[in-house]
């Protein structure tokens, strides 16, 4: 029988001391790709949000039929299937959001945080604390994305979500935007700053010298 | 109990997990694609009336193409119109990649109340990550850019998906592609840099060199078969 599972544990850990990008350092590859600009950060967020919900509840549910040998696959199938109804439904009903998705969408399924959610939680746990692990980690995903969206469309656009932040005055007076933050290698770099920050107040989390 | 381990289980297990999963998947797409498919042409329609820097949402688009777009038509690249061909259901991405005297080139002719007569072209090319896409509009003259819009299916955002914002397709407005007496089309070249030869130009976006670039080729790839058709049009 295993310990009684403490929800509260399950859906806050992944926020802060068990993030799956600034602790674990998964989902690198995407949170590079859309955080040129916040308003895509976000979409993204939510997104994952809601696949990585999803596929963790079926998979869950599913879980003591899945022959162990070929579980990858099946967590694969799922995972794809999910994401491709998703942007079905995107299309019928929301066709602006789902061109500003197109490409994310396909990102998703290879995202690694929803592979090891559904290896390391899903397959040994009930559907409902699966639940709330899907949403834990993919608000824990989603709010590094837009801090780092917000910095990078700050600094490198002088806008935010489109709409211009930095009055012309500093422009006049010399300011540039810095174009550096809109070049992917910035991603990792704004990355590593949460990181640090993080770091140093968790210290728990820092590795032995 | 089964033997979850057995290969039999292992093989029944995925081939009803995939049958179950294709299944749902073509429900899906089968009784959601009526719906998607208007969406599409309603976007398209959109995409054609931001040419002619009209914007609509997209529950009015459909009547205010009815009411803008009077007259659309194919023509080929000697001018002429080419008849029983509907020129909406024109895939310009595919009639694009053949010679240019075989094409078949759709044209919209829209009524602005305020502004008269303008020919919208189609464009179509590819970007670094996919195809992209566009419509330029002409004055009655057939000479002169009234306005352009763009649009991509995957380039990389903040870099060469700034082609689709109107920061990008609002420098076209006014531009010409008659010079000297001569028919050539704009191009998009390096922020601070100029093309060689005489003719007009827009800058193209910082980080997405090669979307700037297909965007240049699809300019020059998709105008210049309507040579004919625009002189044509400023000879009236």
């Amino acid at each position: 029988m295993a310990d009684k599972i403490n929800y509260k544990e399950v859906f806050f850990n992944p926020l802060s001391k068990n993030n799956p990008v600034i602790v674990q350092v998964l989902g690198i590859c995407s949170c590079l790709a859309v955080t040129a600009k916040l308003e895509p950060a976000l979409v993204m967020g939510l997104s994952v949000i809601a696949v990585l919900a999803f596929s963790n509840v079926i998979i869950s549910l599913i879980r003591d039929t899945i022959p162990t040998n070929i579980r990858i696959i099946v967590q694969l199938v799922v995972v794809a299937a999910l994401v491709i109804i998703v942007n079905q439904l995107l299309l019928a009903y929301a066709y602006d959001v789902s061109k500003q998705l197109s490409v994310f969408i396909g990102l998703i399924i290879t995202n690694c945080i929803l592979m090891g959610r559904l290896e390391a939680f899903a397959m040994g746990n009930k559907p409902w604390p699966s639940f709330l692990d899907g949403i834990g980690n993919g608000l824990g995903y989603a709010w590094i994305l837009v801090v780092v969206g917000f910095f990078r469309e700050l600094l490198g656009s002088g806008t935010l979500f489109g709409y211009q932040v930095v009055p012309q005055s500093w422009y006049d007076a010399g300011y540039a935007n810095n174009g550096l933050m809109i070049l992917p290698p910035m991603a990792l770099i704004v990355v590593a700053c949460v990181i640090w920050v993080h770091r140093a107040r968790n210290p728990e989390l820092q590795e032995k010298a | 109990m089964i033997n979850k381990q057995s290969n039999v289980y292992t093989i029944v297990y995925i081939t009803v997990l995939v049958v179950v999963v294709g299944a749902a998947l073509a429900f899906t797409a089968m009784s959601l694609k009526e719906k998607q498919q208007d969406n599409a042409r309603a976007d398209k329609m959109g995409q054609i009336l931001q040419a002619v820097r009209l914007t609509y949402p997209a529950d009015e688009v459909i009547d205010a193409f009815q009411d803008f777009i009077t007259d659309q038509y194919v023509v080929n690249s000697a001018g002429e119109k080419v008849a029983g061909v509907e020129a909406f259901n024109v895939d310009v991405a595919a009639e694009a990649k053949k010679p240019a005297d075989e094409r078949l080139l759709p044209v919209y002719v829209c009524t602005l109340p305020d502004a008269g007569t303008k020919y919208i072209l189609p464009l179509a090319g590819m970007g670094l990550w996919g195809p992209i896409w566009g419509y330029v509009s002409f004055d009655a003259d057939g000479s002169t850019i009234y306005g352009a819009f763009f649009d991509h299916q995957g380039e990389t955002p903040g870099l060469g998906a700034e082609i689709a914002k109107p920061a990008f397709s609002d420098q076209f407005r006014g531009l010409s592609v008659e010079k000297n007496g001569q028919f050539v089309p704009v191009t998009v070249v390096k922020k601070g840099q100029k093309p060689e030869g005489d003719m007009d130009y827009v800058d193209g976006i910082s980080g997405g060199t090669i979307t700037s670039l297909g965007v240049a080729s699809m300019l020059d790839g998709c105008l210049t078969p309507y040579k004919a058709y625009l002189e044509s049009l400023s000879e009236k």
